[in-house]
């Protein structure tokens, strides 16, 4: 009688280990900042509000969203609810909250600008909606700057103008490089989108690369040879490998740093008071001086055995209270309509943070429409890597800056055919 | 208490824990005798070896046929079910060269890439890593202070996880690390090791050698301690010089050793990922780029997997590995009828 206790105690105790009870709701959930701990606080308030539903926040790395979330929804398995960035690939795999939603016509009001971006083409469901707003653009060393007597560049000033700035700052602070720009496809499409570009073809297929990308390209590698873009981020490292160049900033070992507004909270938290910095917009090319849009989306998965619980789950999260909370506390810009149109009282002490942020919204005037396209194409994050694989490659000379330009075409037309097969 | 009565206590011991053993001996002996007579002694020997070849066919032969079958599919889909068959097309993508030796006339060029990396690491580092180990087991074979000591030195980071060597050896060696901060208070110019081409090749060589060379020199120690003592004493007393003593005595019996370090180091040498993915992340530009983690970026890492391809080139990759086992058991196998003789 007492062994038969045991294996049941035992039992009971590996289940509870490793098997989600009906109830459970696991979200798998990244951070750049502090929202990991910001979405623990608000959860928690919604298991009080909601006892019989416990919800489990999965805390894990970036890459883990990127390469392990993936393979686990095509085998049809996956948490309750993802966040991710790579909305528009995986769109299949997103569920259909509608049925188990409390008001949808509320969600298609405040959050539907962007069902687009992370559902199917022509579809109509509901999956999820964006955690954050995000939009590329840089950020100066305002210190670095005024100690180096170089005024800081105005808005309408071009990358050769900018980089001209950072340079003479970089000579005259004796710094390692000008300015960096994160290893990323999605960063230098900002850029190349300025200059002209676009990636999308009239059969909505990647085209092939157009005189708007290859002209900030060329420019980006003769930077990186005469030593003006820092060597270290892109061109240490192979493939589609992602390195951010924020740390360079952070230690003023740049002058000018090429990222997004999700770096905002970063920066001040880890910068403090040992610098000014400002949030600068996008630099202009030829056609436009844009930013490109994106976001990190909350997701329902549809391989969820407990679609009503994640449905409520969601319902709490998209709230207009919650959205404005956690805007307002980790920094990042909402994509909720009524939380725009009302008052955000971004919580930071930091000076810098308010500027910045009312720099990057002003900036989301100026996002060109090939920009814009770009988050709702299904094709983007392939053509992102593609980009960086080979102009690193370039950047490294090991090809020339054409042999390179036909490889991007020849890889993104294999994907192409491959992901047709 | 008395000799006799300890000699009793143990043997009670003895036949406490042995209860069980004769129990199960009882148990098992009659279907087995019953197993022999029916199939004989050789059928006793796969009944014996059928739990492990079972454990050998899940764990590696199923999936070696997956992978077979893998690399015979195109398309982005996981499951088998899913995807397209399509022969020997992603064989013929990855061969599909203009020129070998030239990897831009390669349809697949990183895949070559990583082949001539793998191949100029693999010469470098078994090279090292041989010459190294040996120096290191020679040392630590005299009569050392601390001899202990320094045996653990050496073992260290051997029992370092790859992650761990790859981000310590990052820290040393980036822009603004540890080396170049040496350099510098010293008055030299730093260098920017991981991103300058052959610095950083020859970093991964360098910091794959620090991590394993523990493990091959206890090889070689082991076989050092083998070697009988009066065959240097006879060439002390005959007043042979040390070099000659070395090439005359110690390599030729420690060659058996040597050959199984040359063929380990080989075999891992070709596997090579975790450490140099973290220490260079396949960079600058390629240059660090081998084959394991081309088949990691190629199956998981990319936007768009390939897992045909992947397999593909694993597949590949498995037969350089076979050939190499080969040529080890073949060694193995003709010290053995050495050894016989």
């Amino acid at each position: 009688m007492q062994i038969r206790k045991i294996v049941l105690a035992l039992t009971a105790g590996l289940m509870s280990s490793t098997v989600a009870f009906a109830g459970d709701v696991r979200v798998m959930w990244y951070s750049d900042g502090v929202e990991g701990e910001v979405i623990q606080d608000l959860l928690n308030r919604f298991m009080e509000q909601n006892p019989d539903i416990n919800v489990i926040l999965d805390n894990v790395a970036y890459q883990v969203i990127q390469e392990q979330l993936p393979i686990e929804l095509e085998a049809g398995r996956g948490p309750d609810i993802a966040r991710v960035t790579n909305i528009k690939t995986l769109a299949d795999h997103w569920l259909d909250l509608t049925p188990y939603l409390a008001d949808p016509e509320y969600w298609r009001t405040n959050l539907g600008a962007q069902f687009d971006w992370m559902r199917p083409d022509g579809s109509e469901i509901i999956p999820g909606f964006m955690t954050q707003l995000t939009l590329t653009g840089g950020f100066a060393n305002k210190t670095l700057f005024e100690q180096a007597g170089v005024e800081i560049p105005g808005a309408e000033a071009t990358w050769d103008e900018w980089v001209e700035a950072a340079g003479k700052v970089q000579d005259s602070q004796q710094l390692n490089a000008a300015f960096a720009i994160d290893r990323s496809g999605h960063r230098i499409s900002a850029p190349n989108v300025s200059y002209g570009a676009n990636y999308i073809g009239p059969d909505r297929l990647p085209a092939p690369v157009d005189e708007g990308t290859k002209t900030f390209a060329r420019k980006l590698v003769e930077w990186t040879e005469s030593g003006r873009m820092n060597k270290d981020v892109w061109v240490s490292a192979a493939g589609t490998t992602y390195r951010a160049a924020a740390d360079d900033f952070i230690n003023a070992q740049i002058a000018y740093y090429y990222s997004g507004s999700w770096q905002v909270a970063n920066l001040s938290t880890k910068i403090g008071d040992a610098f000014d910095w400002v949030a600068t917009g996008s630099p202009c090319g030829t056609v436009a001086c844009s930013g490109l849009p994106g976001g990190a989306a909350l997701v329902g998965i549809k391989y969820t055995k407990n679609p009503e619980e994640v449905g409520k789950v969601m319902d709490y999260l998209a709230s207009e209270d919650v959205v404005r909370e956690f805007t307002e506390r980790t920094l990042f810009l909402p994509a909720h309509k009524g939380v725009i149109a009302g008052e955000i009282d971004f919580q930071s002490d930091d000076p810098n943070v308010k500027a910045a942020l009312n720099a990057f919204v002003k900036a989301t005037g100026q996002v060109h429409e090939n920009a814009n396209a770009l988050p709702a194409w299904k094709w983007g994050t392939p053509v992102y890597g593609a980009l960086v694989t080979r102009i690193s490659q370039a950047m490294a000379g090991e090809l020339s800056i054409d042999d390179a330009f036909t490889r991007i075409d020849e890889d993104i037309k294999a994907q192409v055919a491959e992901a047709s097969k | 208490m008395t000799a006799q009565a300890n000699t009793s206590i143990a043997r009670r011991a003895g036949a406490i824990v042995m209860a069980p053993v004769a129990l199960l001996a009882r148990v098992f002996d009659p279907p087995l005798r019953g197993l022999q007579k029916l199939g004989g002694t050789n059928a006793m020997a796969a009944f014996f070896l059928a739990p492990n070849m079972l454990i050998f066919g899940v764990f590696v032969l199923f999936p070696l046929a997956v992978n077979i079958a893998y690399s015979m599919t195109g398309g982005n889909a996981l499951f088998l079910t899913n995807r397209e068959f399509v022969g020997l097309d992603q064989y013929e993508r990855l061969f599909d060269c203009g020129n070998y030796l030239d990897r831009q006339t390669c349809r697949e060029d990183l895949f070559w890439t990583a082949v001539w990396n793998t191949s100029a690491f693999v010469v470098l580092q078994v090279s090292l890593m041989v010459g190294v180990a040996l120096v290191t087991a020679l040392v630590l074979n005299r009569d050392l202070k601390a001899r202990s000591f320094w045996r653990a030195v050496f073992f260290f980071p051997v029992l370092l996880s790859p992650v761990v060597v790859g981000l310590i050896w990052r820290w040393i060696l980036q822009r603004q690390g540890l080396l170049n901060f040496g350099l510098y208070e010293l008055g030299f110019e730093p260098v920017n090791w991981l991103v300058e081409r052959n610095w950083a090749f020859a970093a991964a060589v360098g910091v794959s050698v620090w991590a394993h060379v523990g493990f091959y020199a206890l090889i070689l120690l082991a076989g050092l301690q083998a070697i009988p003592k009066e065959l240097y004493e006879a060439a002390e007393m005959d007043g042979t010089k040390p070099g000659r003593v070395f090439w005359r005595i110690t390599l030729p019996l420690l060659m058996p050793n040597l050959l199984v370090v040359l063929v380990l180091t080989l075999i891992r040498a070709v596997q090579i990922f975790d450490e140099v993915y973290v220490l260079t992340g396949g960079g600058p530009g390629t240059s660090t780029l081998f084959l394991t983690q081309y088949i990691y970026e190629v199956g998981f890492a990319s936007h768009l997997r390939n897992p045909g391809l992947a397999s593909a080139a694993s597949i590949l990759m498995g037969l350089v590995l076979i050939v190499l086992t080969l040529f080890q058991l073949g060694i193995v196998r003709r010290n053995d009828r050495r050894g016989g003789k």
